[in-house]
C-alpha cells in the first residue's frame, strides 16, 4: 500500500474562488491509499512548501499529489521538495485545477468542484502506481561542432574557443563570414563588415582549439547530447568528428524576386545586396526608390522579415553620405524599424529628406522603361492618388528566407522546422536557442531573419548553452524513457520503426530477440509503446497501468457521480 | 429529467496541446466542464485501446489533441497519430459505436482559443450523440 498525501492549493482566490477547496481536501480523503489531504493558501509559497516537506515526514508519505496549476511551470519545484524531504521526485504527481479548471469554469463553481475532485482523483490513481526511478548520467565528448560559418556560426565557434572548448567549425563555402562579407556596413552604428569578420576569422585562427572545415557539408549525425558523431565531407573526404554538443548557424538567403517590378528584366532594378555590393565598390545611383515589402507579408509568404526596413534606412543615409544630391524614395505598407536605435536611423533618414510614400498591397508599384531611367508608378494611399517617380535604381526589399538545404540538416539532426523552412527553438521564452533535441542549439538567421547584433547575441547564448554540458563532463537524462519487458516482448520491430530519433533496437538476450531502448539517446515521446502491440514496451512516468487506472478513476467517479 | 453532462476523457500532449490548454486558462477562456485532461508527452503515444478502455466503460467521448502536423515536438510523432485515429474511428462505426466520440485535433502551444473552440464543440457534438449506449452495458 502506498503512503499519499494530498496538498490542493487555493492559489489564492485563483482556485478557492471558483473550487470549493476544502470539500475537494475531504474528498480526497476518502480515496484509497491517501494517508493525508491538506490545503495551502499558496502550495508554491516558502510557507506552503514547508507544510509539504513537514508533513511527508510526519506522515512517512512515499507518494506526494498537489493539486494546483500547471506541471509546465511549477512541476520541479514540487519535486524538488519531495527529494529534500526524501523521497524519490518521480513519486511525485501534479494535478491542474486552475488553468484546467477553475480559470476556465469560473461561471460554474458547483460543477467545477465535482471535476476538481474527479482530477484528483485520477491523479491520486497514478500517483499509487508511480514507481521511483534512476536519473541515468552519460559522459560529455568535451568538444563542441557549429555548423555554419557567418556571422551566427563564427561568434558561437569564437565564443566556444574562448571558453576553452575543441571546436569544430563547418563550412560549405570556400570561405567564412557567409552573407556578411558582400554588406559593407552594418547599421545602426555603420561598423565595417569585412573588419568584423576579419577580427572573428583571426581570433579562431590564433587558437589551436579551433578547427576550420571548408568546402564542407554535414553528411551524417549520430548520437546524442554529450555523444554525437558528425561525419562531414571536406572536398571529397570523410570526416568523423566526435563532439558533446553542436550549434546550428546556417543563416537564412535573401529572396529572389521571380520578375517582380521588372527584376531580371530591367536593369537598375535590383535586390538589396545587389545594392550593398555596387555601394561597397564605391558606386552610387543618383535617384533611388526602395520598394518595401516584395515577396513577404502577403499570401503564401506571410512573415515580416524583420530586417529590411532597417537595411532599407541604412542603405539611403549611406547613398545620402555618398552622393548629398542624391534623391531616395521608400515605398512601403509600413515602416517597421524596431528599437531606439532604429527608430532614430528612421528619423534621420527623414530629416535628410528621404521621402517615404505608402502603397497597399492591392496596388503594387508598376515599374516601366522611360528615356534610359526608370518609372515608377505608384497609388500613394495618404495623397489617394497616382504618383510617378523617375528614377536610376528600384530597390526590392525581399525578405530573407530559409536555405534550401534547412530540410535536409533539419532531418539529419532530427530538429524540426516551421512551415518557413527556419529551424523551431524548443520554447521561444523558457528555452531560447535550444532545440527540443537536447544538445543541439540554434543561433542567427537559421532561426528567424535577425540583425548583426541580434545575430551575435543568440550566437553567444548558444555557445553558452553547448558550453554547459561540456564544462559539467556528464548530463542527466529524465526518467521519462522508454523500456521494453522483455518477457512480452516478440522483437516485432514496430517500435524500431516508430522512433524518430533511432532509439531502439532488436538485439539477442538470453538466446531470444528482444527490443532494447538506448536511454540516452530516447526522448521519451512515447511513440513505441503506442506502435506495440503486445504492451512490452512502456514509458517511465506514463505506463499504461498509470493511464489505465486514471481512465477507470474517471469512469468510477463520473459515472457513479450519474447514478 | 435533468440535462445530460456528458464525461470526457482528452489526451494532450505536454508540448503544444497541453500548453495550449494552459493558456486558454492564463486566458480566462470559458468553456464546459466536462473535459478531464490526460497529459501524455505526445499524442503519437495515445495508445488506442485507451480509447476504447474509457469508451466500453460509458465515457461518453474521448478527445486526443496533438501539435499540428509538422510541428511535433518529436518531428514526426503526430504523423503517426493522424494515421491510427482515424482508423479507430472506423472501428468504432463499425462495431455500432459512433466513431464520432473520438476526436482528433490540433491544438498549438499558442491557440488558447483553438482549444477553447475545439472543447466547447465536441462537448455539444457528445451532447447532441447522447448517452454513451455502453454505460448501461455491465460486463
Amino acid at each position: 500500500m502506498a503512503r499519499i498525501g494530498v496538498f490542493i492549493c487555493h492559489c489564492g482566490h485563483n482556485i478557492a474562488s471558483t473550487i470549493a477547496v476544502e470539500e475537494v481536501v475531504k474528498f480526497a480523503r476518502t480515496l484509497p491509499e491517501v494517508v493525508v489531504a491538506d490545503h495551502n493558501l499558496y502550495s508554491c509559497s516558502e510557507e506552503g512548501l514547508g507544510a509539504i516537506r513537514n508533513s511527508i515526514k510526519q506522515h512517512k508519505l512515499d507518494r506526494v499529489v498537489v493539486a494546483a496549476c500547471t506541471p509546465r511551470t511549477h512541476e520541479p519545484l514540487f519535486r524538488k521538495i519531495c527529494e529534500e524531504a526524501g523521497i524519490n521526485k518521480y513519486l511525485f504527481e501534479f494535478v491542474n485545477i486552475r488553468e484546467h479548471c477553475s480559470w476556465i469554469h469560473a461561471k460554474e463553481p458547483g460543477p467545477a468542484t465535482e471535476k476538481a475532485k474527479r482530477l484528483v482523483a485520477m491523479g491520486v490513481s497514478k500517483a499509487a502506481l508511480l514507481e521511483t526511478q534512476e536519473e541515468k548520467e552519460s559522459s560529455v565528448i568535451p568538444t563542441a561542432i557549429v555548423i555554419g560559418g557567418g556571422l551566427a556560426g563564427l561568434t558561437a565557434a569564437a565564443s566556444l574557443v574562448a571558453q576553452g572548448i575543441e571546436t569544430h567549425l563547418i563550412e560549405k563555402e570556400k570561405k567564412l563570414g557567409g552573407q556578411l562579407c558582400g554588406i559593407g556596413v552594418l547599421a545602426p552604428g555603420f561598423e565595417d563588415t569585412t573588419k568584423l569578420v576579419e577580427s572573428l576569422i583571426n581570433d579562431l585562427k590564433g587558437s589551436k582549439k579551433a578547427h576550420i572545415h571548408l568546402n564542407s557539408k554535414t553528411k551524417v549525425v549520430h548520437g546524442f547530447v554529450g555523444n554525437f558523431e558528425v561525419t562531414i565531407d571536406e572536398r571529397g573526404k570523410e570526416l568523423k568528428i566526435p563532439a558533446g554538443a553542436i550549434v546550428v548557424a546556417t543563416g537564412a538567403r535573401e529572396f529572389q524576386p521571380k520578375g517582380e517590378y521588372g527584376f531580371g528584366d530591367l536593369p537598375g532594378v535590383m535586390t538589396q545586396l545587389e545594392l550593398e555590393s555596387m555601394l561597397t565598390k564605391g558606386r552610387c545611383p543618383h535617384r533611388t526608390v526602395f520598394v518595401q515589402c516584395v515577396g513577404s507579408r502577403q499570401p503564401g509568404r506571410e512573415y515580416c522579415s524583420r530586417i529590411c526596413c532597417n537595411t532599407t534606412l541604412k542603405n539611403s543615409i549611406r547613398i545620402l553620405d555618398m552622393d548629398p544630391g542624391a534623391t531616395v524614395s521608400v515605398i512601403h505598407r509600413d515602416i517597421m524599424s524596431y528599437g531606439t536605435a532604429w527608430e532614430e536611423l528612421y528619423r534621420k533618414a527623414s530629416e535628410r529628406g528621404v521621402r517615404f510614400l505608402r502603397y497597399g498591397l492591392a496596388n503594387p508599384a508598376k515599374v516601366t522603361k522611360k528615356d534610359g531611367s526608370l518609372l515608377v508608378n505608384i497609388y500613394d494611399e495618404t495623397l489617394t492618388e497616382e504618383i510617378d517617380l523617375e528614377t536610376d535604381a528600384v530597390v526590392l526589399a525581399t525578405p530573407m528566407v530559409s536555405r534550401e538545404d534547412s530540410g535536409d540538416l533539419s532531418k539529419l539532426l532530427k530538429v524540426p522546422r516551421d512551415k518557413h523552412g527556419f529551424f523551431l527553438e524548443a520554447h521561444v521564452k523558457l528555452r531560447p536557442v535550444e532545440f527540443a533535441t537536447d544538445g543541439v542549439f540554434i543561433c542567427g538567421s537559421a532561426r528567424w531573419p535577425s540583425s548583426a547584433k541580434e545575430v551575435m547575441c543568440q550566437a553567444m547564448a548558444a555557445a553558452a548553452k553547448a558550453a554547459i554540458p561540456i564544462k559539467r563532463g556528464k548530463v542527466v537524462i529524465e526518467a521519462i524513457t522508454a523500456w521494453s519487458d522483455p518477457d512480452k516482448c516478440a522483437a516485432c520491430g514496430n517500435c524500431v520503426a516508430a522512433c524518430p530519433y533511432e532509439a531502439v533496437e532488436i538485439l539477442e538476450q538470453d538466446g531470444k530477440l528482444v527490443a532494447k531502448v538506448n536511454e540516452a539517446q530516447c526522448k521519451g515521446c512515447g511513440t513505441c509503446v503506442a506502435a506495440c502491440p503486445n504492451d512490452a514496451m512502456q514509458q517511465r512516468g506514463f505506463t499504461t497501468r498509470q493511464l489505465g487506472a486514471m481512465i477507470d478513476s474517471l469512469v468510477k467517479h463520473a459515472l457513479e457521480a450519474e447514478q | 429529467m435533468t440535462e445530460f453532462r456528458p464525461t470526457i476523457l482528452a489526451f494532450c500532449c505536454n508540448w503544444c496541446s497541453y500548453a495550449g490548454a494552459d493558456l486558454a486558462g492564463v486566458s480566462r477562456l470559458q468553456m464546459p466542464p466536462n473535459i478531464h485532461i490526460v497529459r501524455v508527452m505526445c499524442s503519437a503515444s495515445v495508445k488506442p485501446e485507451y480509447a476504447l478502455k474509457a469508451l466500453s466503460q460509458g465515457i461518453d467521448g474521448v478527445l486526443v489533441l496533438g501539435c499540428h502536423i509538422g510541428d511535433c515536438h518529436y518531428m514526426t510523432g503526430n504523423h503517426r497519430t493522424a494515421k491510427r485515429f482515424p482508423i479507430v474511428q472506423k472501428l468504432l462505426n463499425d462495431v455500432g459505436l459512433d466513431g464520432r466520440r473520438l476526436k482528433l485535433d490540433w491544438v498549438s502551444a499558442a491557440e488558447g482559443e483553438k482549444f477553447q473552440k475545439v472543447v466547447t464543440e465536441f462537448v455539444e457534438e457528445v451532447k447532441r450523440l447522447g448517452p454513451n449506449p455502453l454505460k448501461e452495458v455491465k460486463f
